[in-house]
């Protein structure tokens, strides 16, 4: 996955690091499966792996197909900058609990709970579903408004396409006068 | 790409298999891994192959872009709907057990109610953003 990442910053034809973006997509979706994360796996693979790459694929057909390389001073302030928040970043992890470990906070505050009674209080075997749909019914609710408040903003910026393609029809007879 | 017969054929035996997966990962999403957004996701990579393979104009005449932007609101309003139906029926906001008179059979019929809802939410918007850039490729 490192290998992956450093090409996608090094590579300069658009094109590949797509490509080397959905495969590092996969890779991840491959790392959830080793930790039992079958549904963050599953989601992994089908938004990165699948409709990401379609959608930025025809965000590249609008635009080259090549980086614009531009050679700028070398700022040491950012380096600074970067360095000092990856330490911090590290260090934060270093209170973490080890993966796995049974007394983690994660594993003992609400887990036992959804883990032991999820079944016979809402009746589904899946309890990611249960957590997610149920316990937590409100954040799903947020998800699925930020969704659509993307394709509002999309529509807004670049437009539906829609003119033009009535303005096409009316140039092209239709499919089924074409094959009649 | 209509003159790929490989690639077209291959996607007419294919597609209805992504749909169909689709759909189980749908509706199975109380018993196995997924729920809503991954088969609205893996629906909507389904038809864009259809419209990649046979041209936008087909996959327009399917589904039309207007019948995407409605069916995107659409999902997310059954979310609420089923939020302020508990709200009636004596509940909370998402309080799903007051839905039926068996706690559990009224939490399961909630969930199935609002997967279904983020289902055709991804689902419509990951085509409109699809239709928003490939009708805009054609220029």
């Amino acid at each position: 996955m490192a290998l992956v990442a450093i090409a996608v910053v090094r590579i300069r034809n658009l094109f590949a690091v797509i490509m080397l973006t959905g495969i590092y997509s996969l890779l991840a979706a491959s790392l959830f499966v080793m930790l039992d994360a079958v549904d963050v796996a599953l989601t992994e693979a089908a938004v990165g792996a699948g409709i990401m790459i379609i959608l930025m694929l025809a965000t590249l057909a609008l635009t080259t197909s090549e980086e614009k390389v531009r050679i700028t001073r070398q700022n040491l302030l950012a380096l600074v900058v970067v360095v000092i928040t990856g330490g911090a970043l590290i260090y934060g992890t270093l209170d973490m609990p080890q993966v796995g470990d049974p007394q983690a906070p994660a594993h003992i505050h609400l887990a036992p709970h959804f883990t032991q009674r999820s079944v016979e209080e809402i009746g589904i075997p899946n309890m990611v579903t249960s957590v997610l749909a149920s316990y937590r019914g409100l954040d799903t609710l947020g998800e699925a408004v930020v969704v659509l408040t993307a394709a509002v903003a999309v529509l807004l910026v670049i437009g539906s396409g829609r003119a033009r393609q009535r303005k096409r029809r009316w140039e092209k007879p239709s499919r089924r006068e074409r094959r009649s | 790409m209509k003159h790929h017969i490989v690639l077209r054929i291959i996607t007419k035996i294919m597609i209805p298999l992504i749909v169909i997966y689709a759909l189980y990962i749908q509706f199975h999403g109380e018993y196995s891994p997924g729920g809503g957004f991954q088969a609205g996701v893996i629906f909507s990579a389904g038809f864009i192959i259809f419209s990649l393979i046979f041209g936008l104009d087909v996959a327009q005449d399917a589904i039309p872009p207007e019948v995407a932007r409605f069916l995107a609101a659409f999902g997310v309003l059954l979310y609420i709907g089923i939020g302020l139906a508990c709200i009636a029926l004596g509940g909370q906001f998402l309080e799903y057990k007051v839905l039926l008179a068996n706690d559990q059979a009224g939490e399961t019929l909630g969930i199935i109610g609002i997967e279904l809802g983020v289902g055709i939410t991804v689902a419509a918007v990951a085509l409109t953003l699809f239709y928003a850039f490939a009708g805009r490729e054609q220029q």
